[in-house]
């Protein structure tokens, strides 16, 4: 148990962490591959159209993943930050940087993908509903998370000063989730829930959840793609670094 | 205890000595909203529907331009690092700071905001409620926006970062406080809206000055 311990501690070191994260991308990129190929043919071909909102309903296999993943990676980057501000770890602060851009695509795609659902189901691209307007923070709070980051020059006092943002902003991820049952507005409720049977077909279930394994699966591989830049850019002064075969070339 | 009252005693007497900042939030305050009709139009009816958002996305920019100054000044002059260094916790100055921020700033805008209302045509319950939601808001305001304005001290482009930081974190308050008054005006309760804002202020009272003194301790490294 102990040796195991040690082996993961070692991995926090951006050293040891480097090759590993190397190995493990092809990985992550066939398994969403795998998903995203599975996920899109069950939602496209398979899934049935809906009794009430014909084809159009076919952007959720998109939509709830991306919310989802908004949110999930949210409170990972939360996570990290609170992991960095305890342990005082560099990979922490590396991991959480790394997150946020992806994070924002998501909540971006989520807010967008909602915009085409929303035309020709509630005539309208925007309403100014609790779930959209706390998914539309969370988005700023990706932002200012980023803008905070990248206007601190010194790495280690951006990586804390962030860390204290995501927490502060941690409130709101359950708020979103939950804004659909607080609050009685027009965005529809949960579509899945753990303590009653889902509310469609077995067949969009799957769909929606490989396509949201997918997505996982992509998040994991462009967050261990960019922590290795992020690695590279703020260790280049080290040896290891200079020792390693795509700097040397 | 003693030095947190000694600290928000200094900072108003700071704030009394050089009047121009207290004044230029009031005035800022006062000019964006009567804006307002100006732009939209002076229909009353209009007018008292768009009240409540308008006075209180004023005061939130208001409040946001004091914010800058929250701990700017003893940064540059070397207060901040003795308060950090003296054995008083460093949690119950950044207390006294919070609270000297909301009497120079958010204070002025709650005695305020009833003569601005009435430009809007509001009657007198709305104005109570009004005022009743920003005696609750603005702390509220000057708690979060501490925060930003610790993390963001001595970083480039501070005052733009700090909104885009903070800005999202007002939206809760200002969803409450508006619709506290819009509430009355329906005929509703305003009740709920109350609590919720008076619930946020509680936690935030709680959390935000160790999350303001971590920001602090981080940008004095």
């Amino acid at each position: 148990m102990s040796y195991r311990l040690v082996n993961w501690f070692k991995l926090a070191s951006p050293q040891k962490f480097y090759p590993v994260a190397g190995k493990m991308i092809p990985l992550f990129w066939l398994l969403a591959a795998a998903f995203g190929v599975a996920g899109l043919w069950l939602g496209f071909f398979v899934a049935p159209t809906d009794a009430t909102q014909g084809e159009g309903y076919r952007i959720i296999f998109i939509h709830v993943p991306t919310s989802w993943m908004s949110m999930f990676i949210y409170l990972v980057m939360a996570a990290w930050a609170g992991l960095g501000l305890a342990l005082n770890a560099r990979l922490s602060g590396m991991m959480a940087q790394a997150l946020a851009p992806t994070g924002a695509l998501m909540a971006f795609l989520s807010l967008w993908t909602g915009a085409f659902w929303g035309k020709p189901m509630w005539g309208a691209w925007w309403v100014w509903d609790a779930r959209l307007t706390s998914e539309l923070i969370l988005f700023f709070l990706y932002l200012g998370f980023m803008a905070l980051q990248s206007a601190i020059d010194d790495p280690r006092r951006a990586d804390k000063a962030g860390a204290i943002v995501v927490l502060v902003g941690v409130v709101n991820v359950p708020v979103i989730y939950f804004s659909v049952k607080w609050w009685n507005t027009l965005h529809q409720g949960a579509s899945i829930s753990i303590n009653k049977a889902p509310s469609m077909a077995m067949t969009m279930l799957w769909g929606m959840l490989l396509m949201a394994l997918c997505l996982w699966m992509y998040s994991i591989a462009v967050a261990l793609m960019r922590v290795r830049a992020i690695m590279l850019e703020r260790e280049s002064h080290t040896d290891w670094v200079k020792q390693l075969a795509e700097v040397k070339a | 205890m003693k030095p947190m009252f000694s600290l928000i005693r200094r900072d108003l007497l700071i704030a009394l000595r050089n009047k121009t900042e207290v004044l230029t939030i009031l005035f800022f305050f006062v000019i964006v909203t009567s804006l307002f009709p100006l732009g939209i139009g002076p229909e009353p009816a209009q007018l008292r529907k768009i009240a409540p958002g308008v006075l209180w996305v004023a005061a939130l920019l208001a409040t946001m331009l004091g914010l800058q100054r929250m701990f700017a000044p003893d940064h540059a002059d070397g207060t901040l690092e003795q308060m950090a260094l003296s054995p008083t916790p460093l949690v119950l100055l950044v207390g006294g700071k919070i609270v000297s921020h909301w009497l120079v700033s958010g204070l002025p805008l709650v005695l305020m905001a009833p003569v601005l209302g009435i430009q809007f045509d509001l009657d007198a319950g709305s104005l109570g409620v009004l005022m009743l939601a920003l005696l609750l808001g603005t702390p509220l305001l000057s708690l979060i926006g501490s925060i930003g304005a610790a993390l963001t001290l001595g970083v480039r482009g501070g005052g733009v970062l700090l909104s885009l930081l903070v800005l999202p974190l007002f939206i809760p308050a200002l969803i409450f406080g508006a619709g506290a008054v819009q509430a009355h005006m329906a005929g509703l309760g305003f009740g709920g809206h109350l609590s919720l804002l008076a619930a946020m202020l509680v936690l935030a009272a709680f959390f935000a000055p160790w999350a303001t003194t971590a920001a602090l301790r981080i940008a004095l490294e």
